[in-house]
């Protein structure tokens, strides 16, 4: 009588999967509850004893930091901290999925505002802190750089508060400039012409790394256009096939061609930055915050070797992007808003962050940075890079529309094709095109 | 009188919950699936899906990333399927025959099989690095030139498709082995008895005999093949550029990464009639060849 035990078998698993589905409807409404207490300090001690928050968060050094704080705030707070890291595309992709089906967790979490913000706001999944932020006083608000500020709102809402802030550098290898005589390069003509003195494949030694992948490249492409006078779009019109546009795309196909490694696109950051870490690159370039990898003596072969430079000058100046890449944000459908925010509050305080900033991550509180002590955190020669990056740089690393990943994916197409051997003339006009449709798509609704 | 129900009814009661099971958990996904691909809809909680009636499948038919995948998806389907087969079936035929240490054997060879997916990916990927990979230093130890195996437009595929063959040969072996041990003792008889070779008894008895169980292990390798994800998204994510991005894993960036579930949804109703008929055609097959 084998034949009976599988039917009772799918008659409790969809009994089961049936009454979770109900749950999870049941679960969408119902932001009540929780409508008391202002600010946690406020209250004295532990005003949120036995709650719980659920907190997601991307994975990088901060994180990790966080963590390690964690039990101080829960003890402050008399509250519970469900902390959860993921991988960037993860933590995306979790997210839309939880919040598409509307669900209470998490209550906080971080967003890459350039990536991100568009849509999500469009969506209605996060929460406007606004009120939260201009409440309170000794938060000072004001105290964040404008430009950090300002990615992080859509249609005057504020979606989330910024938390690490990164521009493009160019790394270099003391040692192997040294060696023969190179001074560092000030603009892209002489890194071209320094990564092709380097470059020897046969010591297995390139002149130059940088990111191929699709839609990866095009943050690191960013810092070549702008620096050439070139941008993705000026307002709705795409401006791909322009002709700073084209230079920078053949400078970057060059020099990843003809002076990078082999496999060169199949590598986002990770596998560029080991390139360089593992001693194989001259001339590496990408986002300032990655620096740990490459100066970090367990991950790296050259960690006391590792230079740091502003992004070198094209015909336009040295035109960097400084942007916020990752701040935290509300879930819409939380139940428990005010911790959600006394968390907020914990990691973006003025506190925080110079903790932070000392243990190397680069915030945008403006306090913090003129703070001498805020820059014992990082390597030498740092600090001063960041500052020249800042004076010149962008706002933005990518296309501004709603569907940056689509866009990103038109754009890297120029590169890869450049990368393959096909004209890079024609590739730009094809994504010019594509990207453009992209542009009045999204205007039209 | 309950029992009398019962006794009468009992058919209808033994197969009801199979029956919510399939309605719920797959019959509700399709057609909702098939609903969603006639809107456009970005996951928002705030803004209703929108009727775009044919929209999404006339702009995917005319994209040529879509065509790009449906290559992708075939170029490396009937690669895997076919050399898994061939090599599979070889290695049943040699791994069949009684030595020593059999089992050991067997085992060994199963192992890749019950590997993670993901973390395979992973260690394949450290495999293929081009400058301190593995896989080159193999090369260059035997004096071939490296390759830029998954960072090279024209190597992606098949780089992949190793993988997948390293993984999923023994279970082509395996279910080939078990139809071999069915097979009758006396046509071998009679055909020893007529002085044929070895060589034609493999050719005439053998492989015919076990063609059916060929074509079933066939038919679970294609479907499984065509539906890669786990591989693919570890190593490549459909790079470079868009050289290795199947059916699938363009349907996870239009999904997930672009947020266009209308499209994501078209895409999938499409791949759902091309895996049916590719089911269709391995059954007709089947019928036709063997039995």
């Amino acid at each position: 009588m084998n034949f009976r035990r599988k039917p009772y078998l799918t008659a409790a698993v969809s009994a089961v999967l049936t009454v979770s589905l109900l749950a999870g409807c049941g679960s969408n409404n119902a932001s009540e509850g929780s409508t008391a207490s202002g600010s946690p300090a406020a209250n004295g001690d532990k005003p949120f004893k036995g709650k719980t928050l659920s907190v997601y968060i991307g994975s990088n050094s901060t994180s990790e930091y966080i963590r390690s704080q964690l039990p101080e705030f829960e003890e402050a707070t008399g509250m519970k901290v469900d902390f959860q890291v993921f991988a960037n595309e993860q933590l995306s992709q979790k997210l839309s999925v939880q919040m598409t089906a509307g669900s209470a967790t998490p209550d906080v979490f971080t967003i890459r505002p350039l990536e991100e913000t568009k849509l999500f706001e469009k969506n209605g999944w996060l929460q406007p802190l606004n009120d939260y932020a201009s409440k309170d006083a000794a938060f000072d608000l004001a105290d964040f750089s404008e430009s950090s500020l300002s990615s992080a709102t859509a249609n005057g809402n504020l979606i989330g508060i910024p938390m690490l802030t990164e521009q493009q550098i160019l790394y270099y290898r003391k040692d192997l400039l040294k060696e023969a005589g190179i001074e560092v390069p000030k603009t892209l003509d002489e890194l071209k012409a320094a990564a092709e003195k380097l470059n020897d494949p046969d010591k297995g030694i390139y002149g130059f790394v940088a990111r191929g992948q699709k839609g990866a490249l095009v943050t690191q492409l960013s810092s070549f256009v702008f620096s050439e006078g070139g941008d993705f779009q000026n307002g709705d019109k795409a401006t791909l096939n322009t002709p700073e546009f084209i230079k920078a795309s053949a400078l970057y196909v060059d020099l990843l061609k003809n002076y990078g490694p082999p496999g060169v696109l199949n590598m986002g950051w990770p596998q560029a930055m080991g390139v360089f870490a593992q001693g194989k690159a001259a001339f590496f370039t990408d986002t300032s915050t990655v620096y740990p990898n490459a100066t970090d003596p367990d991950k790296s072969t050259i960690a006391d070797q590792v230079g740091f430079a502003p992004f070198p000058s094209g015909s336009s100046g040295a035109k960097p992007y400084n942007i916020t890449a990752w701040a935290l944000s509300m879930n819409s459908q939380s139940k428990s808003k005010d911790e959600a925010w006394a968390f907020i509050q914990w990691v973006t305080g003025k506190d925080m962050v110079k903790k932070l900033q000392l243990h190397g991550t680069p915030g945008a509180r403006t306090s913090v940075w003129n703070d001498p002590e805020g820059e014992a955190g990082f390597p030498q020669g740092y600090i001063p890079v960041i500052q020249e990056s800042v004076k010149t740089a962008i706002g933005h690393d990518r296309p501004q529309v709603i569907k940056v990943g689509e866009a990103r994916d038109v754009i890297s197409e120029i590169i890869i094709k450049g990368l393959v051997g096909e004209d890079i003339t024609a590739a730009a006009e094809k994504a010019n095109v594509e990207f453009q449709k992209i542009i009045d798509n999204e205007k039209a609704k | 009188m309950r029992t009398a129900w019962l006794d009468k009814n009992i058919k209808w009661v033994f197969t009801l919950p199979a029956v919510l099971f399939v309605i719920l958990m797959m019959a509700f996904p399709i057609f909702y699936t098939v609903r969603i691909s006639f809107f456009e809809w970005s996951m928002s909680a705030v803004t209703p899906p929108r009727w775009v009636g044919l929209d999404n499948y006339i702009e995917l038919l005319n994209s040529e990333r879509f065509w790009q995948s449906v290559k992708a998806t075939l170029y490396f389907t009937v690669l895997a399927l076919v050399v898994e087969t061939v090599l599979g079936v070889a290695i049943a035929l040699v791994l069949f025959r009684e030595y020593k240490g059999k089992n050991i054997a067997k085992t060994l060879f199963l192992l890749p099989m019950v590997s993670t997916p993901v973390a395979m990916g992973l260690v394949w990927l450290l495999i293929y690095e081009p400058t301190i990979g593995a896989a080159n230093m193999m090369l260059k130890w035997f004096g071939f030139k490296p390759l830029e195996w998954l960072g090279n437009v024209n190597q992606a595929i098949p780089s992949l498709a190793i993988i997948d063959i390293w993984q999923w040969t023994p279970m082509v072996c395996l279910i080939v082995m078990a139809g071999l041990s069915t097979l009758p003792k006396d046509p071998y008889e009679s055909a020893e008895v007529d002085g044929a070779s070895a060589w034609q008894k493999l050719i005439y008895i053998t492989l015919p005999l076990v063609r059916p169980t060929i074509i079933v292990a066939m038919m679970l390798r294609l479907i499984d093949v065509l539906k890669t994800f786990d591989i693919i998204y570890a190593t490549t994510q459909g790079g470079p550029g868009s050289a290795s991005e199947t059916l699938n894993i363009y349907t996870y960036m239009l999904g997930f990464q672009f947020f266009k579930l209308g499209s994501a949804s078209s895409l999938l109703v499409i791949f759902f009639t091309i895996i049916l008929i590719f089911t269709l055609l391995m059954i007709w097959i089947r019928k036709r060849l063997g039995a």
